[in-house]
């Protein structure tokens, strides 16, 4: 059935900031289906409050609006643009739920708009769990036992006849955010009405815990003719009882024998048949281990995280067929663009491994807990294929880069078996390397497999690379033993570890020997026909299959890895544009990147795509066999700028910065100099290695002091001190970790927080745009509200701004990209942070200036200039609009994380609020950050004594709203000192009716809390912001920011303009 | 131990021995099912091949007895990447090297897979050698392998004798021209009695006893050998007894009916291949092992119309017959391996005999 030509101008609703469980899968998939749209002849309008996403580009839909994700904002689009149809099923779960809300309203019908994709009935019959269920029941699908409750009460009861444990799952949320196991009544009640609050319609399932099963998902797709296919199905290695997202995934699924494959692959098929959904759908189960039972867990009526990897562990695109199955076309009608010979209606087939594993966020958050659940807590993942499992599994992990490249990991020699078998029970991130000791110790496979459920196939594979590990210690290194180690992916640099050489003679013996990583190509069809689109893995033992193509110049782009806090979307945003810049310039691309979620290793962006992890090694197979003319590293975050120096080794010249310079701008002896002889003043600072340096240098410089590692993303390991214990702690934390660079102790300034990023063709520089943070120093710029143009700072100042940039992107002879962070404090301008790279404000700045930066760095890394590009150098014309970048957190997922912002960044995202007005501006990034302020009119004030003459003011503001304040004894009583009403609360520790029941009672708006700086973290302080952030109340730890949220709830306007950013060039 | 697979245009692919230890000539021919490997060893329409399986891991959940397709495994080789150093699975009975031993069959495992299905791609499916000696002559083996032609497999695999499932539904006669034992469980399943007759059996002997309907099985080799089993095929298309077809049975209905077949060039054998319902144009994913096809280029609609096309390549996938009570399928409604999507079509053929 062809195209529906009805469908003229469609509406793509995207997924809003990045937060756990809702990540760069689905710039992933919205870019993807917006091409798939466009490419169609139709019109695209996209939506999406988040700038650092590719889908908000203006090349890739005709109108793009990043306006906060709300009904009214939808409404007014609607209005606006007048499109015939929404394609809800491509921004997760928040676009499903808003595209649900439109259609139940009739506000579509009204304005002759509908679904497409899918139909609000096919929505509620997926997602609400007791439609869900009586469908299930209808088709004879099983279950698990299971009831819908909406209070406390029936799920104690229905849990007393189904017996403990119990997994609880909030409706309508997102990541599983709420859900848990139960193990007793008083465990329910927690989890219980914590998930009520949290769900959109106060309903959670409460059901049979069938933890330990296997657990099994399938992707599927439908088209309107009812013709459905099977795209991927994986297995989770981590059974029943982790989140998929947190959990190692491998497909296909390998402990499966074809009975229990196609009984599962016809359920998933039957399931999307009966839903009658039009696109992709997910459907996960569980499979008793030891029988044919099954029960159907969950089903996604949309694109997913999963799906988001099943297209890349495949090759076969699902958010570009779902589109244009949306439009009418039939799964027969539309070709297979990988083979370009066979149609979308064939089911893609492996000849290869996959293995994922989540990215998990505990080092940034050092007091969260690691328990891994059904609620889940990965930022990220990466991915690796491989021809067999183990080399899929030693990819995967030193793609990580988390200081692991293989199965040996934390130093368990203090721990005797029964330690280990202990450990064994934890449920963490760390559990493989615990399988891998417990293996080590002669541990019984069963015996593991009795603790963990892990099927005995995995169990045997961990046995294989942990006996491998043996072998190398203990035999001569033969041709036969390094062949096979390399089969099983060890790097050289483990080997030489193990059988106590070089890497470098590791490296020299395989050349000898000739063992040599091949590359084999991703075609969904297991070579059964021949494939034109270059997306390659690495094998060992095997012959190479990459052809020679063009004979252009070849360039380089290494991607930035797994999305973690501090290295997120925006990286793989600038590292696609340069790639697009590249090609456009008649360069042949080559993009190697892991990671499964981003639009950068989609197959159809670079010339050729290699799927492989970011190390030196892995990076020198590629350079081997392509030869490239260059390498970019400067758009890749961290991850590719680690790579500089090898890559020089290895003979590629370093396209744009050199190396020498990269480091200049990160060796702080380097950099001093370099900003004397710039005459830039900077904060006072000594690089010290021991912690008996950094009292000393701290003592010098006079406390307040910053205390950090060179070579961070982030602001990772970065510290307030106030006194020499705190420096005692900071330090130990900091070499937790084997530093291999100093350690800088910087004296700490209070001032306003400017950030700059700049193109610099080795001349001249073109700045878009001043963005100055609302928190002063001190909270990682990733973490403040920033806002473009800078408002507060005076043309002079400007003018200094400029002329430094100017200076030190010229001594460090930038050649592209350089951001630089200032603070102005006493009308004088220091230079706090340099580097010349891509960053974090890169998208937004591009975006809200019209100017496409990543583009030109590139085009001056070829060779123009940015006069010859026909930009006038230096800063350029302010835009007519106000944009502030505004943080979102994760913090709700993390149990046990402190949430109280400081220099190491914590937000896992950011939204765009932009207007013409600054308060409009600011008004709308905090609705698009999730502040949907007032409810209650009911708030808390505790700050410490140095923000309490700032809180007076802010206090006023909020009474004058009409907000009732409550506050701790020594706040309450400035407060009602200087006139502001305040009700005096008792602190935790001291009788109820206290703090904590005050928040647990839900009547609370916001909690104003600004701990204390320095290391003695206020205990009570810390139990105040956890308990309000899991009761989801707005939780403030900066006065500046409390600030600018009375601010923007004092010029609050429901009438808010729409922009769309297309029109700004 | 070290092994070897020859292929006839002179590759030579190194790796270890696995099961039995002799040498074989055979076609070697590829099969991309990423599970059901226990299925397609004994799927007896591999009789006179040897399988590559494309998918690297195999022998994972090892070896489920009651999964077996009939009584013995089939191929003359079998050549995979890696064998599964240990099987899991709640039914395993065994391991697959023990499987292969105690069957006889050899196998080379450890070598590129992949390099050698893109050759069999590329080249067209071509004999080849599997053995464990290091100082076989090349030449003589290439020599070998080029007179070798797979003959008389029909008879190889089909039963020796008569054999009833009982049921209390229709009664079928299935014609075993190397018969996977899910197409009579399926009949079964739905309630018929399924009386399986040996491939030799006369058009006669089956009209003479009376059954509802006919079904002609899968089977392997060149279904132009079979001269004489398509004679008495044209004797049953000319009853009015309902008949349902599937793969080689497909091919000699139309054989018998005047239409060709030809050798693809290197088939269609996995468990992914769509075809499409021209009567509804909805489309199924089907489990496919054949290599050769129906040519449907002047095909006479007052014989035959196409039923079912590719849509992959376009090639004929079934056939309903002009007037008459027969359609027969180039794939396998019965999988295992493969998917279950087309099993409908055992109810087709249910009600073609209750109509009539």
């Amino acid at each position: 059935m062809p195209k529906d030509n009805s469908i003229k101008k469609v509406l793509v609703i995207g997924s809003g900031p990045i937060v756990i469980g809702q990540a760069a899968e689905f710039d992933y998939a919205g870019t993807q289906a917006c091409r798939s749209l466009k490419e169609e002849g139709v019109q695209v309008v996209l939506v999406n409050s988040n700038p650092a996403t590719i889908m908000t580009d203006k090349n890739i839909a005709d109108h793009v609006y990043i306006e906060p994700l709300t009904i009214p904002v939808l409404e007014g689009i609607i209005e606006k643009e007048k499109p015939d149809s929404i394609l809800p099923t491509l921004g997760g779960q928040a676009g499903l739920n808003l595209g649900m809300e439109l259609a139940e309203s009739g506000f579509l019908e009204k304005h002759n708009c509908r679904l497409i994709g899918t139909t609000p009935e096919t929505i509620r019959k997926a997602e609400d769990r007791l439609e869900f269920k009586e469908t299930m029941e209808k088709i004879n699908e099983p279950c698990a036992p299971s009831l819908v409750v909406e209070n406390v009460e029936d799920g104690v009861n229905f849990a007393e006849t189904i017996g403990y444990p119990i997994v609880l799952r909030p409706a309508y949320t997102l990541g599983g955010s709420g859900g848990g196991i139960a193990h007793n009544r008083e465990e329910l009640e927690e989890i219980l009405a914590n998930g009520l609050r949290l769900s959109r319609v106060g309903q959670v399932l409460v059901e049979r815990c069938i933890a330990g099963w296997k657990e099994i998902e399938y992707e599927v797709i439908r088209d309107r003719m009812g013709n459905v296919i099977t795209v991927c199905n994986m297995e989770n290695i981590d059974p029943v009882g982790v989140h998929t997202g947190d959990s190692i995934v491998v497909a296909p699924s390998q402990t499966l024998g074809d009975k229990e494959y196609q009984m599962l692959r016809t359920s998933a098929l039957n399931i999307i048949s009966e839903l009658k959904i039009t696109g992709g759908c997910n459907v996960q189960f569980a499979l008793k281990p030891d029988s044919f039972e099954y029960c159907v867990i969950e089903v996604n009526p949309r694109v997913s995280r999963s799906s988001a990897l099943a297209s890349k562990a495949t090759g076969y695109p699902i958010a570009k067929v779902a589109a244009k199955i949306a439009l009418g076309y039939t799964l027969d009608e539309i070709p297979n663009a990988i083979t370009g010979k066979t149609y979308a209606s064939f089911e893609p087939m492996l000849d290869y491994c996959v293995v994922k594993i989540p990215r998990l966020p505990f080092d940034k958050f050092i007091s969260a807990k690691r328990t891994l659940t059904t609620q889940m807590k990965a930022t990220g993942e990466v991915m690796a294929i491989a021809n067999n499992f183990e080399a899929g599994l030693m990819k995967a992990l030193r793609s990580l880069e988390q200081h692991v490249d293989s199965l040996i990991y934390e130093d368990y020699s203090d721990k005797d078996e029964y330690d280990i078998m202990e450990m064994l029970h934890r449920v963490d991130d760390r559990r493989i390397f615990v399988i891998a000791e417990a293996l080590r110790r002669n541990i019984p496979y069963n015996v593991i497999h009795d603790i963990t459920k892990i099927d005995l196939w995995f169990i045997d594979k961990i046995a294989i690379l942990v006996e491998m590990e043996e072998r190398l210690k203990k035999e001569p290194l033969t041709r036969e033993l390094l062949a096979e180690a390399k089969r099983l992916e060890f790097p050289d640099s483990v080997i030489g570890r193990l059988v106590g050489k070089k890497e470098k003679k590791i490296k020299a013996l395989r050349d000898e020997w000739n063992i040599h990583a091949a590359f084999k190509m991703v075609d969904t069809c297991a070579a059964e026909f021949a494939a034109s689109t270059p997306y390659y893995y690495s094998v060992f033992g095997s012959e190479n299959e990459v052809v020679e193509t063009s004979g252009k110049k070849k360039v380089l782009v290494l991607g930035s890895g797994p999305i973690r806090i501090g290295q997120g979307i925006e990286f793989d945003f600038c590292s696609v544009h340069c790639t697009w810049s590249f090609s456009r310039a008649g360069y042949e691309t080559i993009i190697v990147n892991n990671n499964p979620e981003t639009v950068s290793t989609d197959f159809d962006i670079a010339d050729k795509l290699y799927f492989e992890p970011l190390t030196p090694e892995d990076v020198e197979n590629i350079v081997e066999l392509e030869k490239p003319d260059g390498a970019v590293v400067q758009f890749g975050g961290q991850t590719a700028i680690k790579l500089t120096e090898a890559l020089m080794k290895m003979g590629v010249p370093i396209l744009g910065t050199s190396a020498k310079d990269v480091d200049a701008a990160e060796d702080r002896e380097l950099f001093d100099q370099i900003l004397e002889e710039c005459c830039i003043p900077r904060p006072a600072g000594h690089t010290v290695f021991t912690c008996e340096e950094a009292i000393q240098a701290a003592n010098d410089l006079g406390y307040p002091v910053l205390v950090r590692p060179s070579y961070v993303l982030g602001g990772q390991g970065m510290q307030i001190a106030i006194n020499d214990k705190d420096i005692t702690e900071f330090i130990g934390i900091i070499n937790r970790i084997t530093q291999e660079h100093p350690i800088l102790v910087d004296k700490y300034l209070m001032g306003k927080e400017i950030e700059v990023d700049a193109v610099c063709d080795g001349e001249e520089i073109l700045i878009p745009g001043i963005m100055e943070h609302i928190e002063r120093a001190g909270i990682h710029s990733g973490d403040s509200i920033s806002v473009y143009p800078a408002r507060s700072i005076s043309e002079k100042i400007k003018k200094v701004i400029v002329e430094y940039t100017r200076r030190l992107a010229r001594a460090l002879h930038v050649k592209g990209l350089i951001n630089i962070q200032f603070i102005v404090a006493n009308d004088e301008v220091y230079v706090i942070e340099v580097n010349p790279r891509s960053s974090r404000t890169v998208p937004y700045i591009s975006k809200v200036t019209g100017i496409p930066i990543v583009d030109l760095a590139t085009q001056v890394i070829i060779g123009n200039t940015i006069r010859g590009l026909g930009y006038e150098p230096g800063l350029q014309k302010e835009a007519d609009y106000v944009a502030i970048k505004m943080p979102v957190f994760s913090f709700e997922k993390l149990r046990g994380a402190d949430i109280a912002l400081g220099p190491e960044m914590k937000s896992t995202g950011e939204c765009l609020g932009i207007a013409k007005t600054f308060n409009e501006a600011l008004y709308k990034a905090f609705l698009g950050a999730g502040v949907r302020l007032p409810k209650f009119k009911k708030m808390i004030i505790t700050v410490k004594d140095a923000d309490k003459l700032d809180a007076v003011d802010i206090a006023r503001r909020f009474k004058a709203i009409g907000y009732e304040i409550y506050a701790t004894k020594s706040t309450a009583k400035i407060l009602n000192e200087n006139g502001v009403e305040a009700l005096m609360v008792n602190k935790i520790e001291q009788d109820s009716p206290n703090l904590l029941d005050l928040i647990l009672g839900h009547q609370i708006d916001l909690v104003i809390d600004t701990p204390s700086q320095g290391a003695k973290k206020s205990h009570d302080g810390f139990i105040i912001r956890r308990n309000a952030i899991e009761t989801g109340v707005n939780v403030l730890t900066s006065i500046d920011t409390a600030n600018a949220l009375i601010t923007s709830l004092e010029n609050r306007d429901e009438h808010l303009t729409l922009v769309d950013i297309a029109t700004i060039d | 131990m070290k092994a070897f697979l020859i292929l006839e245009d002179g590759h030579v692919f190194t790796g270890t021995a696995i099961g039995a230890d002799k040498e074989v000539i055979s076609e070697i021919v590829f099969n991309t099912s990423m599970t059901g490997y226990l299925e397609v060893l004994t799927d007896p329409s591999y009789a006179g091949q040897a399988v590559v399986m494309t998918y690297p891991l195999i022998g994972n959940y090892g070896i489920c007895y009651e999964d077996m397709e009939s009584k013995k495994p089939w191929p003359d080789g079998y050549i995979v990447r890696e064998l599964s150093r240990i099987p899991s699975n709640f039914r395993s009975e065994d391991t697959i090297q023990h499987f292969l031993e105690q069957n006889d069959i050899p196998g080379i495992a450890g070598i590129d897979t992949r390099a050698l299905t893109k050759i069999l791609r590329e080249k067209g499916t071509m004999n080849g050698m599997i053995t464990r000696n290091e100082n076989y002559d090349l030449d003589e083996a290439i020599r070998r392998m080029k007179q070798y032609t797979p003959t008389g497999v029909v008879m190889k695999t089909t039963c020796k004798e008569k054999l009833i499932l009982p049921g209390e539904g229709y009664k079928v006669a299935l014609m075993d021209l190397g018969a996977k034992r899910n197409i009579a469980k399926s009949l079964n399943d739905r309630g018929c009695e399924v009386t399986i007759y040996p491939a030799d059996t006369k058009a006669e002997e089956i009209i003479a006893a009376n059954p509802d309907g006919i079904m002609l099985s899968n089977g392997p080799g060149d279904p132009k050998e079979c001269t004489e089993i398509i004679q008495e095929i044209k004797k049953l298309y000319e009853t009015d007894i309902p008949i349902f077809a599937i793969c080689l049975g497909h091919q000699l209905m139309a054989l018998a009916n005047g239409c060709d077949t030809h050798k693809m060039k290197y088939g269609h054998r996995g468990g992914n291949h769509p075809v499409k319902d021209l009567k509804t144009g909805k489309v199924y994913i089907s489990s496919q092992n054949h290599g050769y096809v129906v040519d449907t280029d002047g095909l006479d609609p007052e014989i035959a119309v196409p039923a079912f096309v590719n849509v992959n390549d376009g090639t004929n996938e079934g056939l309903a017959y002009t007037g008459k009570n027969i359609f027969t399928v180039q794939f396998h409604p019965e999988a295992c391996p493969g998917p279950q999507d087309s099993a409908y079509l055992f109810d087709r053929f249910i009600q073609m005999m209750e109509e009539k």
